[in-house]
């Protein structure tokens, strides 16, 4: 694995191929901007909304207008070269993190990157959340201070290098003028410059204030990857330490002076509202402190969460159910299929014609909508005063919830405070500030800090679900049992066309629909791709969930080319090896992944099948097989999951095993067990028990094998689930021979025959 | 008004029989390392030990704890197992989001206490009652098998410091 990656960084330094991961990098290059138009999807998406609107910022390495007061703001360091870096008079170097920390270990990652360029250890280093800033710290990917989409990674991997360099580079000057030698004779490592030849040192925290008037230099050198130090090395999260005795701080946690806590309930239909409240029974409960309507919901302040949840129990309320109050899972997929079967497509991507000649092969897949089920339930800390508002909570979109501060307490944007918290898990709920909202409601009617948690039940009732889809995909076998053409006709809800509705692409196009659907890895020349817009009832939100766009396409997708595969009676590992000729990066990972897992090499014992799903999403490439069992009453059992992955410059290997194997694990849970219901216009999921998450013993072995090379770092926090229930669906095929055309896992088209179900399980 | 003896200290606490252990820890003593995830001890993030038995403390009312000793994620690391589990949780690098950890960590630790080398049923027993959205269960099967073993069971982290 070394040897191969020296060879290439030989090559990098001659060739302009790999541009990005080498090499002197000018003023003002936005690397993760350029790479951006390769990649796909919800990237892309965003990517438009930034060349369409001037006033979009990303991070940079290099000094901007707004640095001084952010930095003035944050302990007024000696030396603050940038957004991301703060070295203190007394040596200690504070690093800035642009995104946050949700679990997918951005901090160490980042970290990583600056500690690089700046030759600081890891040891040496404290993180600090990043304040809401739009200037200073707007993902280039995404067009705003934004986590999420698998887009960190590839857009600090140019920016946060190239800020240790630039800080680094004015440390060595501030020492070399002051010793009187060529800044090109020092060397630097752990926070100190040598000049070897007079054998003098000084740290950063002595240069500090000389390095803040060096003039920032024009052009760095960013290290040849050979040199890295840090980069590839399996290092620890920079925050485990405290995440393994309880002190991290998430926004659960947070503790104002003088804070209650309130526990909330809304209607529970979607578009309902509040009627009226009977609180009698609720004023009587020692501790509860107050209650307080809302257009929608109720909350209950208590001295302590346990008066608050009491208090809010022994509410009587009624709702206006509204006009969703007869809607049903069944209404909701019957009108999906219909727009599905009559409405009219947007083409995302037509390549060729239908041939009229040929094998044609049709499936219709449907999916359902998911919960998100953080481990932290939803919770925002609020105090309004009349000249301030003060909010504390994890957030995917710190500037979102100060705009929407700013907005309900009417105060300007200056006078809201955020301060970011550790995240219990987003998966993409916490991109939304429906929650946070509805506690500065709340909070606008107290005079002193709230603390609004929802319950589990509330958390899941009140989730912004992962849209339901139902897709028509087709192909025309050639005479070798090969398609010719490949059609995908996506219908269901859009995220972005509320999200961020200038992003939508021609023709109304929401790109992330069809991502994964679009492109495929495979040789096929002719190609329709197309989706059909249809909207939810008034109410009913949808949003973004792990994986995205790809977590829908690939299971549709790579479900189908198994499907292709039988009917042309082929080797599913052979039939996508002849479709990956053209595409020797993807073909690399089937292979290793089929060998590592011994594919063909055995038989397997019976109602025990393998399934092979391969993606390229979020900039990454994916290949993982599943070996499960189904038993005769139709319960599934993962076996083992090999997975390959091509992820380019493996930034941390430790984080990228976790985040696939955490990644994986998740998809293969949601498409085993989750789908959320409706019934009465409510969601009837509520809790662990019948919105069921993965558990050890349920666990499977996981290998993942890495092909490394020096290609710009890919997404890795969504590529796991993306891939997830292909492979498990595929497996379950060649278990039983039962093709899943929909998720979760049915398990009573799983059993053997009538007479299993009389058996006795032990 | 009843008497908590928890990590060695005794707090008198002035709240409801029914209040559960782990508000009276987050919100009364303020300990706020042992999480909240269900309140119907479906997840186990609120796990402590109870005379050094694991615990759900959601659905663990005060008026039921009597002198029996709580000990929370805070102080487990002053027992030699809650203090090798929580060296093993650092050397595989367990957590991801953290927010489950404090609970599995309780329940790893209070399993090694009786069983001290647990095979891997014995793990899913004690384990399975402890959900982790970040679904890092092949790391904690590791790290439980290291803290038991001090064999090394999983590729290593590189400490901060030997960078």
């Amino acid at each position: 694995m070394k040897a191969a990656r020296a060879a290439v960084a030989g090559e990098v330094v001659a060739g302009a191929a790999v541009a990005s991961a080498t090499a002197a990098v000018d003023t003002g290059v936005d690397v993760g901007r350029r790479n951006a138009l390769k990649l796909g999807g919800l990237t892309v998406a965003f990517l438009w909304t930034g060349a369409r609107s001037a006033a979009s910022a990303a991070i940079s390495a290099r000094r901007q207008p707004s640095d001084a007061a952010a930095a003035a703001a944050d302990g007024n360091p000696a030396f603050a070269p940038n957004a991301f870096i703060r070295i203190d008079a007394d040596g200690l170097v504070r690093l800035v993190m642009p995104n946050v920390e949700m679990g997918q270990g951005i901090y160490t990652g980042a970290c990583m990157m600056l500690a690089e360029e700046l030759d600081v250890g890891m040891d040496q280093i404290r993180v600090e959340h990043a304040p809401p800033n739009e200037e200073l710290y707007s993902m280039p990917l995404l067009g705003g201070q934004i986590t999420g989409g698998s887009t960190s990674t590839r857009g600090h991997w140019g920016v946060l290098r190239e800020a240790g360099a630039v800080a680094r580079s004015m440390l060595v000057a501030a020492a070399a003028e002051r010793w009187h030698v060529d800044p090109a004779s020092c060397t630097v490592a752990r926070g100190v410059v040598t000049h070897e030849a007079t054998k003098r040192s000084l740290g950063f925290g002595v240069l500090a204030k000389a390095a803040a008037t060096a003039p920032e230099p024009a052009k760095v050198v960013l290290k040849d990857p050979k040199s890295f130090t840090l980069i590839g090395k399996p290092l620890r999260r920079v925050d485990s330490a405290d995440k393994v005795v309880g002190a991290t701080q998430f926004g659960i946690d947070v503790k104002v002076p003088g804070m209650k806590i309130a526990t909330v309930m809304a209607c529970p239909t979607f578009g309902g509202k509040l009627m009226s409240v009977d609180d009698t029974r609720t004023r009587a409960i020692p501790g509860v402190i107050a209650v307080l309507r809302l257009d929608a919901a109720v909350a209950v302040v208590g001295e302590h969460f346990w008066a608050a949840k009491q208090g809010l129990d022994a509410l009587d309320i009624t709702w206006d159910r509204g006009d969703n109050a007869d809607l049903t899972t069944a209404k909701l997929r019957e009108a999906l299929a219909d727009k599905s079967n009559n409405g009219t497509s947007i083409v995302a991507r037509e390549v060729g014609k239908k041939p009229a000649d040929g094998k044609l092969v049709y499936a219709t897949y449907q999916l359902p909508m998911l919960a998100h089920a953080t481990m932290e339930p939803l919770n925002t800390t609020v105090w309004i005063t009349p000249d301030k508002c003060e909010i504390w909570v994890g957030t995917q979109v710190p500037t979102r919830c100060v705009t929407a501060a700013a907005k309900i307490t009417g105060l300007p944007e200056a006078k809201v405070v955020l301060h970011n918290q550790y995240l219990g898990g987003g998966f993409g709920r916490r991109l939304e500030t429906d929650s946070v909202e509805q506690a500065l409601h709340l909070a606008k009617q107290v005079s002193y800090p709230i603390k609004v948690i929802w319950t589990r039940e509330e958390d899941i009732r009140h989730d912004i679900v992962r849209p339901m889809y139902h897709d028509h995909i087709s192909a025309v076998l050639g005479d070798n049992g090969l398609p010719v053409w490949y059609g995908d006709r996506v219908a269901g809800g859009t995220v972005l066309g509320r999200w961020a509705p200038s992003a939508m692409g021609k023709d109304g196009l929401d790109d992330d629909t069809v991502e994964c659907a679009a492109t495929v890895p495979y040789d096929i020349p002719n190609l329709k791709v197309e989706w059909v817009r249809h909207d939810m009832p008034a109410g009913l939100i949808v949003g973004w969930w792990r994986g995205v766009g790809p977590t829908h396409n690939l299971f549709v997708v790579e479900s189908f080319m198994d499907e292709l595969a039988h009917t042309a009676g082929k080797d599913p590992l052979e039939y996508r090896r002849a479709l990956l000729q053209k595409n020797p990066r993807s073909l690399a990972l089937l292979n290793l992944a089929a060998e590592k897992i011994g594919w063909g090499k055995s038989a397997l014992p019976a109602r025990v099948g393998r399934g092979i799903a391969l993606g390229e999403p979020f900039g990454s490439r994916i290949c993982v097989i599943v070996e499960a069992e189904v038993s005769a009453q139709g319960e599934v059992r993962l076996l083992r999951a090999v997975v390959a992955l091509d992820c380019g410059v493996a930034i941390n290997p430790s984080s990228v095993e976790a985040q696939v194997q955490g990644g994986l694990l998740f998809g293969l849970g949601a498409a085993l067990y989750n789908g959320i219901t409706l019934k009465h216009g409510a969601i009837e999921q509520s809790n662990f028990h019948d919105y069921r998450s993965l558990r050890m013993n349920e666990t499977p072995l996981i290998e993942l094998h890495r092909i490394d090379n020096l290609e710009s770092p890919g997404g890795l926090g969504e590529v796991g689930t993306a891939i997830a229930a292909p492979a498990l669906a595929n497996a379950i095929f060649a278990a039983t021979g039962v093709r899943l055309h929909s998720l979760p896992v049915n398990r009573a088209l799983l059993v053997q025959n009538g007479g299993a179900l009389k058996d006795v399980v032990t | 008004m009843f008497v908590l003896h928890v990590n060695g200290e005794a707090h008198s606490v002035d709240v409801p029989a029914d209040m559960p252990v782990l508000w009276v820890l987050r919100d009364i003593v303020g300990l706020t390392g042992t999480k909240f995830g269900c309140g119907i001890a479906q997840c186990g993030a609120c796990t402590v030990h109870l005379d050094g038995q694991a615990v759900r403390s959601c659905v663990l009312p005060i008026s039921a704890v009597g002198d029996k000793a709580v000990t929370t994620i805070e102080a487990v690391g002053k027992t030699p197992t809650g203090q090798k589990v929580q060296q093993a949780w650092l050397d595989v690098d367990v957590v991801q989001c953290g927010y489950c950890q404090s609970g599995q960590i309780m329940s790893a630790s209070a399993l090694l206490a009786r069983t001290p080398n647990p095979n891997d049923a014995d793990i899913d027993a004690a384990m399975s009652g402890n959900l982790c959205r970040c679904a890092t269960y092949v790391r904690i099967r590791a790290a439980i098998k290291q803290a038991a073993t001090g064999k090394i069971e999983a590729p290593q982290t590189v400490p901060a410091g030997a960078a």
